[in-house]
């Protein structure tokens, strides 16, 4: 067994989607976080186990939204979508070869389908398609395959390829919720760097996926949908940057506890029987760098937020900044009344704490 | 974030309840404001769920939408939103003053109030622009008609979003943003955008403390979100099989359940700002904010075209500079309003403060064609002085008067006085500060600047379109799909 797998325990691993992994990027420093994806544990259970569940529901009305207007575009052979397409990315009147990847059963035959088809097409075989309807693409997380379903890859003429996003937040005058939109660019970076892992390893050009991906939403209050190109080169970066540092996580999980395992000892019933504490001991041998961003992208935050406490940097990073990087709040607190002498590093910010404390008291008495 | 606000935040987290980072208040706040809650169905594009809505604390107005993906339903909702917005603003279009004439300008009357509406957070702005935007195009006759109301709100919608964007205007305001100005919690930012979690800060319930009140704020059984998205649970158990069933009773008392937590809030918000007293520039904002009522209710009136969908580019640039302006005559205003704020400028070496120590209020300058008074101060500094000789100060005691720095020695800065003394050669009483006076200088002003010049629209370069054509809108926004 690897050190990976003792600290998952008995249960199967946890498997990984293009969000999961966009998540990886949102918190690059935290090793706590690193340690447990590439162990494939399962966070949302482990949060809720040691009583600090996680609040990532969906609603129902979303998702049916959603698949609705996916369905939408992709009735009678993707026409909606080709259409689109036509326009953004001078596709080929007429030559819509469609490979609705999605009728394959078998993980594993869908990826060898999906990778025999998407070479013939980088090879220029016409008869190969242009629409790559769901193909299943695989990439290494942290020393594991995982399983990557992007919505649709556009083959364009003279042969570049195009990861197709479909998302159904709206597009009003041009504009979009920003926080939406670095979603969705981050996770078809995913796609575009697994895609162009799939061609090298293939022996082909990685640079035929093109690094602008297509993000389809519907226009103002309408169903229609629209398209536009959204660049991903920082996002890839970010992302491959990310994905090397989770290949090098041995050299964290060596300095662990041999015997720390994070197995919930899960019983005939299906509920964990781990003793809490054991489990809270075992997280906080792991590093944190919580930050309030977590709260958004991470099963653990409240967690993590409950253990940051005291610590300057749970009330933000400028906060922190501001108190010139002092890192704990009641030290913070000592040097502004000038409890404690400042160490020789903190001179600068004990000074200019000590100068706010004064201005504060006086202001408001 | 400032160095004195993250002070605050530590403050706060150690003696466990929210920390006062102002001393007065800066935004103004109505007698009778519009309290609107808005909900907004998960998935959509803004469509409308339900809203509460009303000026009185006990006397919300439940609006629903039956079955939210009912387009009539929608401007059924609409026009009833519509009739209690617009009779409110409709009840400030009465008594005005007369302005007097400027150097460029007629006289011109002003409406002597205005409309405030209230929305619990930055999403509830949103809700508001959106909402605008998708109803003030519309027709109210032909094939895609709607209620007369609708297109008038949408108006009216879009005009109160747009003013928000204007630095210190108070026309619509986010309780979490007004409450977040002057008080700091012990969470981050992040987590004062939950109004429960930030009110329990500033005034938690006897017996707990603000992180604990903070805390059980998070729980969505007990404190339902404040808007416009609903909780995924709430939509899941309760507002689907509502709306499968038909059932009117079921769904209304189910939305009044998410919507009436929110709507007290509210109002405990609005207590909570009353209690602080206004600074003396509120009002000034406030008149600036009745002169945009005025002339947007006098375009209305007019029958003017719904605003364009994009501003053109020289609105676009002309807009953005106005804004600039606006936030710094604004942040001006607040730190000479504010001794709490002016002391940020006294952290970062833009103003100190200190007690004068020798004035010679009729000291006359001869060296030029004319005599002119210019009083010299000294001032005993009591925060270091960063600012040397060439610097030009203004203290908010007599913010017409501008200190020059003549010499700094030590604590000691000599100031040569000009301006706010009339226009005679002896100083009138109580015009130059004197002996024993405590003030505080600051480089801010809040003094007028000139606009920049931008071409008018006629004269648009190419490079930015040429000039644009005025936007008329069409019959496709008119029956633009509301799906
Ligand atoms: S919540 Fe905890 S584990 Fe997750 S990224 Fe933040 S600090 Fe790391």
């Amino acid at each position: 067994m690897t050190n990976l797998e003792c600290l998952r325990g008995a249960a199967a691993p946890k498997s990984h989607n293009a969000r999961t992994i966009a998540a990886l990027t949102t918190n690059p420093g935290c090793s706590r976080r690193a340690v447990m994806d590439a162990a494939g544990i399962d966070k949302e259970r482990l949060a809720s186990h040691v009583g600090f569940p996680a609040r990532f529901g969906q609603s129902q009305f979303a998702i049916t939204r959603g698949n609705v207007f996916e369905a939408q575009l992709k009735a009678n052979g993707c026409a909606e979508l080709l259409r689109l397409l036509r326009e953004v990315l001078a596709l080929p009147i007429g030559a819509a070869a469609y490979d609705d990847l999605e009728s394959v059963n078998q993980l594993d035959a869908r990826a060898d389908r999906s990778r025999e088809l998407l070479t013939r097409a980088a090879d220029g075989d016409e008869d190969a398609g242009t629409l790559f309807d769901h193909p299943l693409l695989r990439l290494e997380v942290g020393g594991r395959w995982v399983y990557l379903e992007p919505d649709l890859i556009a083959l364009q003429f003279g042969g570049k390829f195009y990861v197709v996003e479909i998302k159904s937040f709206a597009v009003i005058d041009g504009k979009a919720d920003g926080t939406k939109v670095s979603a969705a660019a981050t996770q078809s970076a995913v796609y575009v760097l697994a895609m162009r892992r799939l061609l090298a390893e293939a022996g082909y050009d990685p640079g035929l996926v093109s690094h602008d991906v297509v993000l389809v939403c519907p226009e103002n209050f309408s169903n229609r949908p629209v398209a536009t190109l959204v660049d991903v080169r920082k996002k890839l970066s970010v992302l491959e940057r990310q994905l090397a540092r989770m290949g090098r996580i041995d050299a964290i999980v060596d300095g662990l506890s041999p015997s720390l395992t994070f197995d919930l000892q899960v019983d005939d019933a299906g509920v964990p029987q781990r003793p809490v504490a054991e489990l809270v001991d075992g997280m906080g041998q792991i590093d944190a760098r919580y930050s309030p961003e977590c709260l958004a992208n991470c099963e653990l935050a409240f967690f993590c937020r409950h253990e940051a406490r005291g610590s300057t940097a749970a009330l933000g990073k400028s906060v922190r900044e501001e108190l010139g990087g002092v890192s704990s709040v009641s030290h913070a607190l000592s040097l502004a009344s000038g409890a404690v002498p400042p160490a020789e590093d903190e001179i600068e910010a004990a000074e200019m704490l000590r100068f706010a404390a004064k201005l504060r008291s006086e202001c408001l008495s | 974030m400032s160095a004195l606000t993250a002070l605050a935040r530590v403050s706060a987290v150690s003696s466990g309840v929210a920390q006062p980072i102002a001393t007065v208040r800066h935004v103004h706040l109505s007698s009778r404001p519009l309290v609107f809650v808005p909900l907004a169905l998960a998935g959509e594009a803004n469509a409308p769920l339900a809203a509460l809505v009303g000026s009185s604390p006990d006397a919300p107005q439940l609006l629903f939408v039956p079955q939210p993906r009912n387009r009539d339903q929608r401007f059924e909702f609409a026009a009833k939103l519509a009739a209690i917005l617009l009779s409110y603003v409709d009840s400030f279009c009465g008594e005005t003053e007369t302005v007097p004439a400027g150097r460029n300008t007629e006289p011109r009357e002003r409406y002597v109030d205005a409309p405030q509406i209230l929305v619990p957070n930055g999403g509830g702005v949103g809700f508001v622009r959106l909402f605008g935007r998708s109803t003030r195009f519309r027709r109210t006759e032909g094939e895609y008609a709607v209620d007369a109301s609708v297109p008038l709100l949408g108006r009216w919608l879009t005009f109160f979003a747009e003013r928000s964007e204007y630095p210190g205007s108070s026309l619509l305001v986010s309780m979490t943003g007004a409450l977040s100005m002057h008080w700091a919690t012990g969470q981050s930012a992040v987590e004062d955008a939950n109004l429960a979690a930030l009110v329990g800060w500033i005034d938690p319930p006897s017996g707990m403390s603000g992180a604990e009140a903070a805390l059980e704020a998070e729980d969505p059984l007990t404190w339902p979100p404040a808007g416009p998205a609903t909780d995924p649970t709430f939509d899941n158990e309760v507002l689907a099989p509502a709306i499968e069933a038909g059932s009117l009773s079921m769904l209304e008392s189910a939305l009044r359940s998410q919507l009436m937590p929110t709507w007290e809030l509210m109002w405990r918000g609005v207590s909570l700002l009353r209690g602080l007293p206004p600074g003396a520039r509120v009002e000034q904002r406030w008149t600036a904010d009745r002169d945009a009522f005025t002339g947007f209710a006098s375009y209305v009136a007019e029958g003017g075209y719904p605003q364009a969908k994009r501003d053109v580019a020289v609105a676009a640039a002309q807009r953005l500079a106005r804004l600039e302006r606006a936030q710094a005559l604004y942040d001006a205003q607040r730190a000479y309003d504010d001794p709490l704020l002016l002391a940020e400028y006294r952290l970062s070496g833009e103003a100190f403060a200190g007690t004068v120590i020798a004035s010679s209020p009729d000291r006359i300058d001869d060296s030029g064609k004319r005599r002119v008074l210019r009083p010299h101060v000294t001032v005993r500094s009591e925060d270091p002085v960063l600012l040397g000789p060439g610097a030009s100060v203004v203290s908010p005691a007599r913010p017409s008067q501008t200190g020059s720095f003549v010499s700094v020695s030590g604590p000691d800065v000599v100031l040569e006085l000009s301006g706010g003394m009339g226009r005679g050669l002896t100083t009138p009483p109580g015009s130059v500060p004197e002996v024993g006076e405590r003030l505080t200088y600051t480089t801010l002003t809040e003094s007028y600047q000139a606009p920049a010049a931008f071409p008018s629209r006629e004269e648009t370069p190419w490079t930015h379109g040429g000039p644009p054509v005025e936007y008329v809108p069409d019959d496709e926004d008119a029956a633009e799909d509301w799906s």
